[in-house]
């Protein structure tokens, strides 16, 4: 399998006097499957179309494995999709649909015959060949949807949402079946969609995008673990964001929270007011007041099974708590006592 | 880049070539020598071309950088294709014009068309070469040569009656004096019928004509949706056929109806003769028998309009006013009611432009009562051929159909509450209000009969003697029209035939190509986005507001002579349909297209499918039905066209419709109504033979065209 690079240099895009992307600049390394992810309207899908070639940039270069295909057409570009809402051809079979793209590319019958039965080995759907894809169950089409994208051997795998239209029980399934086999072929993936937790789930990086921007990008882990704004801290798992007030900067930080002092074990730049994060399971609930505990009122109780979700009231504002189920939860009205690790806490620009 | 635009280039270049060593064709003057021939031996004006076809073969040849090459495409083409048209402007049939040249020429024939084509397509290929419309050279062919048919076929016409209105009496030239005073003349704008006085103006005569007809095929057509979508009535498939029967119907036959039941030998005009002493009078000829005519002609275009509009309705809204306690009728007066207007005012602006427009009942019906459409036919063929004044009516009707068109786009474009969604509404409309459903049937159920009724009597009437004085049954209207001898061979004897024959083959070559035209401006609208595409749609939009009989005044006044020659030939009335009935098309094919998903279109570009591959392979064959209705449409409005078809026809080319009104003219009433007959079973089967078509093809596949 070929495996291509993008490289976005200072790619912007315009609708008349919309902007749909500032301009951008961006790495995606061979072989890596790369999240694009947001919340609606924040750049990602026109970020897909311009690479896929199906918008023309509206200045700067787009290279693909090193080539300049800015202005090249969809057409000859060398990268596959895999759309949303699958854009099988509903007149062709599922066998039809996987060879249409060898087809079109005038390769020998036999050839074409071969190589779309071996997609459709790929996604585990030998002997479906001859059915309509209205025949078949979403998973189903969806995985004809992929094979038909890497039957061509594309430098560049898009994904926009491919996942959004499966049940939620479903999705998950897929979403490994998706990652392994770009894994197995060492694809070069570029993945649009806007569940944090799936963009968690199958990315090697996530480029969390915002406003037409690029918000912040680097592996799951970085993102979660080391915030680079409230927005990044809020979208990439749930996260409480307390006022706070950095009294002291450097190497460890101290500051005011609710007019007592605090001290973090974590470097900060300067001084000012910031945003504390603390994530609901980092927040621990005790009956009786323990040393630092911040007083706080249980507004709303939910018990899931395996977990206990409560909304509390508390002088920093309303906080979001989960802990595990205990035999005694607390019920709505009883009055709590938070403590958090200062280990856990992360600081962002106010 | 290069390599691709080259690839493009090439079979146009070998057909300019081709073509160019045996081009001018078409002329007359049966010299067959090619352009370049004629430029050596001094015709230095047809240089142009090939000066364009050079420059643009040395940009190619000089392997510049992509943008550079693309650039002088562009201008390559430009320069050969201005040349071109400004030599075949400037030096026209007759020679002198503006002293430029002593020569004169004939028309243009293939050779210049291939060479025209090929310039063409060497701006757009350039221009797709600049990074327009994605790079796409097929997109921007395809724009480019539908731009170049309307501009040619629509506008250039156009722009003919525009400055015939200037002309001076007497062909002494052009100027402004005369035309003011003609433009708002007295004879024109008189409005003294309103005041009690004998005669109103053509222009006003038609306003008023088309308020009232808009206005009642509205209501009618109300009627009939509502109780077509909100009651039980059990006869709905019989209201199903009077909306095709607009379609199939001939235009003066409803006239040639009406006069054999209410004309001054009418069998009901009889009847209350007999019965009561009335007095016979001809009441019929003039503005009530045209507007009835217009009613019975146009109201089932409104029902077809207002069945989309009632059912747009969507039921959960009616469902969500009844659960707030509204009574069935309050429901339907402050709900559903007003949820319809801006398809209400649709209907309206339809009809209106629709009895502007038309000239069958009118030219059958109208007595002394004048209408611009009439008007401009008489100032053409009648005694006193004035075409300044052809021209200046036409600039009169054009302007009531254009705002209404204008306004129908501006002011109802953004405001349909049509609520039909993605979404499944399994709710059920609410039923009608007793009081609304009676007034309902009250209005819409008499109408109906009197529809089959005068329907009926066409059949009838064609196979009596003579209408009115002796009802002995007969087959002579048939013989007349369609004998057949068969002797030595079959010998089609009958009067009819020939037209008959010229009718169908011209409808068959035209129907496929306004089909085409159609489906890829529709394409191209819905699909591919670029620069001035809005100007784009109303241009290709616009020929449905011109009424026939100003498109038949511009034909003939635009492609009488040089550079474009083209009245007597069956060419011109192959065009004149093609551009006429073109807008059904495109709609059509909007509607059908807005219902495939793009990303269907996208998924075959990303596997490598150029435009028009994907066109070929995955658009056109999803498209089946709406490709049928359009080539069923276009067909059948061919056969049934009169207005534009009038001013065209020839001794060689004569249409079915132009025939029926020398005989209509000649008061040969029997012959007329015996082949409207055969033209109206002849459509019928024609139709029925296609929506067979349509209905095996809708069985093969799934309903949903969806992407998943």
């Amino acid at each position: 399998m070929t495996r291509g690079s993008v490289r976005f240099e200072g790619v912007g895009k315009r609708f008349g006097k919309v902007t749909a992307l500032e301009p951008l600049t961006l790495d995606i390394a061979p072989g890596t499957l790369v999240t694009l992810l947001g919340p609606s309207g924040c750049g990602k899908t026109t970020t897909l179309r311009l690479i896929a070639g199906l918008e023309s940039a509206s200045e700067g270069r787009i290279l693909i494995g090193g080539h300049d295909v800015t202005h090249l057409a969809a057409t000859y570009r060398r990268v596959s999709m895999v759309f949303q809402s699958y854009a099988l051809f509903p007149h062709m079979t599922v066998l039809e649909n996987v060879a249409y793209g060898l087809r079109v590319k005038r390769l020998p019958k036999a050839d074409v015959q071969a190589q779309a039965e071996e997609g459709l080995a790929l996604v585990g759907l030998t002997g479906f060949g001859a059915r309509l894809p209205s025949e078949l169950s979403g998973g189903q089409q969806q995985r004809v949807a992929v094979a038909r994208a890497i039957v061509l051997e594309p430098e560049v795998l898009l994904l926009d949402e491919p996942l959004s239209n499966l049940d939620a029980k479903l999705r998950r399934h897929v979403r490994e079946e998706i990652r392994q086999i770009q894994q197995r072929l060492g694809l070069t993936a570029v993945y649009v969609t806007h569940d944090q937790e799936e963009a968690m789930a199958v990315s090697d990086r996530i480029i969390v995008m915002k406003n037409a921007e690029i918000a912040q990008e680097g592996s799951p882990h970085d993102l979660y673990d080391r915030p680079a704004s409230a927005f990044i801290a809020d979208f990439i798992g749930d996260a409480n964001l307390i006022d706070v007030e950095v009294t002291l900067a450097g190497a460890t930080t101290g500051l005011t929270l609710l007019d007592r002092p605090l001290t973090l074990p974590l470097a900060s730049i300067e001084t000012g007011p910031a945003k504390l994060v603390l994530r609901p399971h980092q927040l621990q609930l005790s009956a009786e007041p323990l040393p630092g505990s911040l007083p706080a009122e249980v507004r709303y109780a939910a018990w899931l099974g395996n977990q206990i979700q409560y909304t509390l009231d508390s002088a920093a504002g309303p906080l979001f708590a989960i802990t595990a189920p205990v035999a005694a939860p607390f019920r709505q009205g009883d009055s709590v006592h938070l403590t958090f690790a200062a280990s856990d806490a992360r600081l962002v620009r106010g | 880049m290069i390599g691709l635009a080259g690839y493009a280039l090439l079979p146009w270049y070998i057909s300019a070539g081709g073509f160019w060593s045996f081009g001018w064709l078409a002329a007359p003057l049966g010299a067959g020598s090619s352009a370049l021939v004629w430029a050596m031996s001094g015709r230095l004006w047809l240089v142009g071309p090939l000066l364009g076809l050079g420059f643009a073969a040395a940009v190619l040849a000089a392997r510049r950088p992509p943008l550079a090459t693309a650039r002088g495409l562009v201008a390559a083409g430009a320069l050969g294709l201005a040349t071109m048209l400004g030599q075949g402007l400037m030096i026209l049939g007759t020679g002198t014009r503006f002293g430029l040249a002593e020569a004169s020429q004939p028309g243009m024939g293939a050779g210049a068309f291939v060479t025209a084509a090929a310039l063409l397509f060497l701006i757009t290929t350039g221009i797709s070469g600049l990074g327009r419309g994605r790079g796409d050279a097929f997109v921007t062919g395809l724009v480019g040569l539908v731009v170049a048919l309307v501009a040619v076929f629509v506008f250039y016409p156009m722009a003919f009656i525009l400055i015939r209105a200037f002309e001076l009496k007497g062909g002494a030239g052009f100027g402004v004096s005369e035309f003011l005073p003609r433009f708002f003349a007295p004879e024109i704008w008189s409005v003294s019928c309103l005041g009690g006085g004998r005669w109103c103006g053509p222009a006003v005569n038609s306003l008023l004509l088309a308020l009232l007809t808009g206005a009642g095929t509205t209501l009618l057509g109300l009627a009939f949706a509502l109780i077509f979508t909100r009651t039980d009535f059990p006869a709905k498939r019989l209201l199903r056929v009077l909306t095709i029967l607009p379609i199939i119907t001939p235009p003066f036959v409803i006239g040639l109806a009406l006069i054999l039941l209410f004309g001054r030998a009418g069998t009901i005009t009889e009847f209350f003769a007999d019965a009561f002493g009335w007095e016979k009078t001809r009441w019929l000829y003039g503005f009530w028998g045209v507007w009835l005519a217009q009613m019975l002609s146009f109201a089932p275009i409104a029902f077809l309009v207002l069945i989309g509009v009632v059912e747009g309705v969507s039921p959960s809204m009616e469902e969500a006013s009844q659960t707030l306690n509204a009574t069935r009728w309050q429901t339907f007066r402050y709900v559903s009611l007003p949820l319809m207007r801006p398809g209400l005012a649709n209907a309206f602006l339809l009809g209106f432009i629709e009895s502007l427009a038309d000239f069958g009942n009118p030219l059958v019906l109208g007595g002394n009562f004048n209408v611009l459409s009439t008007d401009i036919y008489f100032a053409i063929v009648g005694t006193v051929a004035d075409p300044a004044k052809a021209a200046i009516l036409s600039m009169i009707l054009l302007a009531m159909t254009l705002s209404a068109f204008v306004l129908q786009r501006q002011w109802l474009g953004n405001k349909s509450y049509a609520t039909v969604t993605g979404k499944a509404d399994s709710g059920r409309h609410a039923a009608l209000s007793s009081g609304v459903r009676r007034a309902c049937y009250a209005l819409a159920l008499p109408w109906a009969a009197f529809t089959l009724a005068v329907y009926l009597l066409i059949v009838f009437g064609s196979f009596v003697k003579l209408w009115g004085y002796d009802h002995t049954f007969t087959l002579i209207h048939y013989k007349r029209a369609f004998g057949i001898i068969m002797r030595n061979g079959i010998h089609f004897t009958g009067a009819a035939w020939d037209s008959y024959f010229t009718t169908l083959t011209i409808s068959a070559i035209s129907a496929p190509l306004t089909a085409a035209v159609g489906l890829a401006t529709a394409y191209l609208l819905v699909r591919q986005n670029f620069i001035g595409k809005g100007a784009f749609e109303f241009s290709t939009m616009l020929s449905f507001a011109i009424p026939g009989t100003v498109i038949g005044v511009a034909y003939v006044m635009a492609f009488n002579f040089p550079p474009i020659e083209l009245t007597g030939t069956a060419l011109i009335l192959i065009i004149v349909f093609v551009f006429r009935n073109m807008p059904v098309g495109v709609r059509g094919g909007i509607a059908a297209m807005s219902q495939l998903d793009r990303s269907l279109d996208e998924a075959s570009i990303m596997l490598g499918a150029n435009s028009a591959t994907t066109l070929r392979r995955v658009i056109l064959p999803l498209l089946g039905p709406a490709i049928l209705a359009a080539l069923t449409y276009s067909f059948v409005r061919a056969i049934t066209s009169v207005s534009a078809v009038i001013f065209l026809v020839s001794a060689r080319h004569n249409m079915a419709t132009a025939f029926i009104v020398g005989r209509v003219e000649n008061n040969e009433f029997g012959i007329a109504i015996a082949y409207a007959t055969v033209l109206i079973v002849t459509m019928l089967a024609a139709i029925l033979a296609l929506q067979a078509l349509i209905g095996r093809r809708r069985l093969r596949r799934t309903d949903r065209v969806e992407a998943h």
